[in-house]
């Protein structure tokens, strides 16, 4: 469990960052917080030829609400989202979320856009990504794009990032007081990866119907996935108990799961169950 | 003054809470790095092994270089034993994934996991038995020509009257429980250093080991070596719990390769070779067949007891360990009439077993406690009336395989166990949590714990190496100091303070003048180490005989020099008295090693006295109680409550004792609900990293509530009994019992540890 050779660079600035990736980004990976990257390697599962660390890069550990979104740079930390990052229901939903991310000392380093990039199924920052609508910035030397959370997540560990491309931002949306956002995940370990996690939010109008609905679980499929059905049956109604059981219902039966050693398929279907109506109804008790 | 008793905070602790402890990894600087490499496949005929190209200085070792050197092979003489061998490197097969088949030296651990994985190993696989299930199929490939269906030990008790007792019961109870296997899971792995000594050509081997005088024992035999050119230092180590005691292929190989080439080398074992390859433990099938009269009464018991003991057979304790106590001790506190079981120990291509804290007992103990509580709601009798009813009250008692049970408290420790549960109270809280869709359980186990025994109870499992007693040197320094001396070898337990505090009232001194020596083969007798919760009451015990003898010459010196009759003098605050006369140890000290003209002819120039001792054995008890919700969406089980109360006779130090409840609780609680190590059917194993085999963190170990008894024994010297195991043996028990209270509704019984959430979900989806 000692990690391969590696040569290491330090770049001082993005463009110097992206030089280095338009040179090595087959080989090369980028290291901000660590915390998923260092252990791969100690266990040889991922043997990058060159680290190139951009923790010495000033200005990328931001978090600041601008334009009606949420602007994340690529070096702001878990345990910066342990409190709402801003008012309303986006940053109350991060904080909900922040204390079931590993442990304190992870959480000092880790990364929000690091854990983007990183793509385990069972991150809880990919989850809300997929179920808010994060937009993804992405910076290659001599060139930019926005990704959509929609079109991010291709398969476990896989994204659209390509080898010569730095994630530089996360932004999320902030939304409004008429939404209700709801967060329920299962470990059998505080700190554990989830075993299912459902992320919701529901938008309601004057009325209390649900205008707007958002299902996304994590943990249980090679991505994070979105529960359409499953929130559509929300919709132009009010939330009752009932309504609220049946939509998770429909999430449990509405996915291929992963299945392994400790978790068979109908008690992952069992878990999502579970989380659904439980994010549902913590978001509507609040 | 009296330190016995008191809870003196440990001289251990300062040091290891600032990080100035010295662990083997603390010791290796300069050492060159050994990486072993482990067979990727769990059967196979090995073809070859072909080395990369070596960097200067690297070294690549197999077992074709090891001409010479002997197989691990411990011996026992009873229960159709079957000896069997473990290769230090294999030539010919490999028995399981993680085995060692060859070691790389080099500068770095990290360069010498590069050449590890650069060699080219061609190794042909076979087909791989991995399961009890798997082991006693017929026609299952044989791991060892020795022991015929894979059986190596198969022991039989059948007592005549066992069928009539059955034949006239009101009820039969007869149920399977299985245990899953579990890894120790030390917080320092194993780690050894060995080093040459060019002047004198001795090795010190620096290992993290609980036994350092049997592994000096028995790496001397394996390599042909002279015993006394063998030095072995177990300097701090960071737990064992029974997985450092036995004898692994890594540290022969350390030895040998100090020796041929004349220099230091290390191996610093990672936590996933620790959870693959070091020790597994459990993996136990037990099928009970009991035989109840309508009162309740226990009128006899069957028991069919299968262990997966893994590719080889542990030393010194052979892997008839863990189904041979359960074989022994299944009858635990509960007076049994007629008893009859059979016990097998199974071969499988799996890492070999080990004890491990508890040995067999936590499986006994959930099979005993959910016995009592499937008995009383078949006979529909309250479970506390029918344990009250069957546990032994008059002693001694022996039990149907001859153990003598000495003076304890099981139906107090009950007693007071289900009056501080409040079980009034929790049943109306249950109810009402019901009302609401919440499931709360409560269970008990009550439990004996056979500890502190000495050589006649190993010689009894006719073991080829014998271990029991514990030799204590004990001497006063010319400045009134004492050295305690010990064979033992603490590794957590705070041997240093208890025994000290022992010392310390039998020579009427402060505990910090003494100090207590231990884990240096050079420095210490022989002595066995500490396992089996034996420390406090057979090093204890040879303190307290050895400060005796102490004693008794400081006494005959302070006559003379105070010009009284020896029976006349006292020790107290560091001083002889004699009536109001006194004269200070440290003068006595300096008089006998330095004036020693005044003194010599009452017996020598030195203040150093020898004791031994060899006991019986004693048994301590306790009642554990679990309070559980559990969430019947998940299958999340949260202990709301647990409460220990614990009976060890007189406590040395009742700050040590709570602590070793408080650890043994915490793995109990991970045997219950947590901890499983698990294999594919080829034998690949699942649980590689502290991600999949999940030892609890401090969020999942309640506050535990802990009530001591003190029934001294009249069996050991101290009065103490031994504790150091109790808390694992009980918890998964109790634990089982409450999910099974908990979910009663659905008629859901733990059968099966440990109980995961997607256990009790399918249990639950089952029952519906």
């Amino acid at each position: 469990m000692k990690c391969p050779p590696f040569d290491y660079h330090a770049p001082r600035s993005q463009a110097e960052a992206l030089a280095l990736l338009a040179r090595h980004g087959e080989e090369g990976k980028i290291l901000a917080g660590g915390q998923s990257l260092v252990p791969t390697m100690a266990f040889r599962l991922a043997r990058p030829a060159r680290l190139i660390d951009i923790n010495r890069i000033a200005g990328l550990d931001y978090c600041r609400a601008e334009g009606g979104r949420l602007r994340i740079g690529p070096l702001a930390r878990h345990a910066r989202f342990e409190r709402p990052v801003a008012p309303g229901p986006t940053g109350r939903l991060l904080a909900r979320a922040a204390e079931h991310i590993a442990h304190a000392p992870i959480r000092t380093r880790g990364t929000f856009c690091g854990s983007l990039a990183h793509a385990d199924p069972a991150s809880e920052w990919c989850c809300i990504a997929l179920a808010l609508g994060a937009d993804l910035r992405v910076l290659r030397e001599g060139g930019e794009r926005l990704v959509p959370a929609a079109g991010w997540f291709q398969s476990v560990f896989t994204t659209a990032l390509a080898p010569d491309e730095l994630l530089a931002e996360a932004s999320l949306p902030l939304l409004g007081p008429d939404w209700r956002c709801g967060f329920a995940e299962f470990n059998r370990r505080a700190g554990d990866f989830a075993l299912a996690m459902a992320v919701t939010a529901l938008r309601l109008d004057a009325a209390g119907h649900v205008a707007e609905a958002r299902i996304a679980l994590g943990g249980v499929a090679g991505t994070p996935i979105l529960a359409e059905a499953a929130a559509a049956s929300l919709l132009g109604a009010s939330p009752t108990p009932d309504s609220l059981r049946a939509a998770a219902a429909i999430a449990a039966e509405g996915f291929e799961p992963t299945e392994d050693a400790q978790v068979p398929a109908d008690y992952r279907r069992d878990l999502v169950r579970a989380m659904t109506r439980r994010a549902l109804e913590g978001s509507l008790a609040a | 003054m009296n330190w016995t008793g008191r809870r003196l905070p440990r001289t251990e602790d300062p040091a290891l809470l600032r990080g100035e402890g010295a662990f083997t990894a603390d010791l290796a600087a300069g050492a060159r790095a050994v990486r072993f490499l482990r067979s990727p496949f769990a059967a196979g005929r090995i073809l070859s092994i072909a080395a990369p190209d070596l960097p200067p200085g690297a070294l690549l070792v197999t077992g074709a270089d090891l001409e010479g050197v002997g197989a691990i092979r411990p011996e026992l003489f009873r229960f159709n034993y079957r000896a069997i061998a473990q290769p230090v490197l294999p030539r010919e097969r490999v028995h399981f994934v993680g085995q060692p088949i060859a070691a790389v030296v080099a500068a770095t651990p990290e360069e010498a996991e590069d050449i590890a994985e650069a060699v080219l190993l061609d190794i042909e696989p076979e087909e791989a038995v991995v399961t009890i299930e798997d082991a006693l199929r017929p026609g299952a490939p044989t791991l060892h020509a020795e022991a015929p269906g894979n059986v190596v030990v198969d022991g039989t008790i059948r007592h005549p009257d066992c069928e009539a007792a059955f034949a006239r019961a009101d009820r039969i109870v007869e149920f399977s429980l299985r245990s899953g296997r579990q890894n120790a899971t030390p917080l320092e792995a194993r780690a050894g250093l060995a080093a040459h000594d060019r002047a004198t050509g001795r090795i010190r081997l620096t290992a993290s080991c609980q036994m350092p005088h049997m592994l000096r024992t028995g790496i001397a035999a394996l390599l042909g070596m002279a015993e006394a050119d063998l030095q072995v230092v177990a300097p701090d180590v960071g737990g064992g719990f029974g997985q450092k005691m036995a004898l692994f292929p890594e540290y022969p190989l350390l030895v040998w390769l100090a020796r041929r080439h004349r220099g230091s080398f290390c191996w610093i074992e990672d936590r996933n070779e620790n959870l693959i390859a070091s020790a597994h433990s459990r993996d136990q099938i037990h099928h009970l067949r009991a035989a109840f009269a309508a009162d309740g009464t226990l009128l006899g018991l069957e028991a069919d007891i299968l262990a997966n003991t893994g590719a080889f057979s542990c030393y010194p304790t052979t892997c008839g360990v863990e189904p041979l106590m359960a074989l022994a001790e299944y009858p635990g506190p509960y007076r049994l009439p007629t008893y009859s079981a059979r016990a097998r120990a199974l071969a499988t291509h799996t890492c070999p077993a080990a004890p491990y804290r508890g040995v067999s007992r936590p499986v006994v103990t959930f099979g005993l406690e959910r016995l009592m509580d499937r008995a009383a709601a078949a006979l529909g009798l309250d479970p506390v009336a029918l344990r009250r009813r069957n546990l032994v009250t008059e002693f001694p008692h022996v039990t149907p395989t001859g153990l003598t049970l000495d003076q304890a408290s099981y139906v107090e420790a009950l007693d007071r166990a289900v009056e501080a549960a409040d079980i009034p109270a929790f049943r109306a809280r249950q109810e009402a949590a019901r009302r609401e869709g919440r499931y709360l359980g409560l269970g008990l186990a009550v439990f004996n714990e056979r500890t502190g025994y000495g050589t006649p109870a190993f010689a009894a499992r006719g073991m080829g190496i014998v271990p029991g007693y514990e030799v204590v040197d004990i001497a006063m320094t010319p400045a009134g100091e004492v050295e305690v001396r010990i064979g033992a070898s603490p590794h957590g337990q705070g041997l240093r303070t208890a025994l000290a505090q022992l010392a310390a009232d039998r020579l009427g001194l402060d505990p910090s003048r003494i100090r207590v020596i231990h884990g240096d083969t050079d420095r210490t007798p022989y002595g066995w180490g500490s396992f089996a919760s034996r420390g406090a009451v057979i090093a204890g015990g040879a303190t307290q005989l050895a400060a005796d003898k102490l004693a008794a010459r400081l006494r005959r010196a302070a006559a003379r020099l105070l010009q009284a009759e020896p029976d006349s003098v006292t020790l107290r605050d560091g001083a002889a008295w004699a009536g109001e006369a006194s004269i200070p140890l440290t003068e006595i000290a300096r008089r006998v090693h330095q004036r020693s003209e005044q003194l010599s002819d009452l017996g020598g120039f030195n203040l150093a006295e020898t004791a031994s001792y060899d006991p019986g054995g004693t048994f301590s008890n306790a009642c554990h109680v679990a309070e559980v919700e559990v969430d019947a969406e998940t299958g999340h089980v949260r202990i709301l409550r647990f409460l220990v109360v614990e009976d060890a006779g007189r406590l040395l130090n009742p700050l040590i004792a709570d602590g070793q409840v408080h650890g043994g609780v915490a793995q109990g609680i991970a045997n219950a609900l947590l901890e499983e190590v698990l294999y594919a059917p080829d034998g690949n194993p699942l649980t590689g990293s502290l991600a999949d085999y999940l030892p609890p963190s401090a969020a999942e170990i309640p506050h535990i509530e802990i009530i001591h008894m003190e029934t001294e024994s009249p069996e050991t010297l101290t009065g103490a009994k031994g504790l150091g195991e109790g808390g694992a043996i009980g918890a998964p028990a109790a634990i089982a019992n409450a999910i099974s209270d908990a979910l009663s509704p659905f008629g859901v019984d733990i059968a099966e540890l440990p109980a995961t959430p997607a256990r009790i979900r399918a249990l639950i989806r089952n029952a519906r």
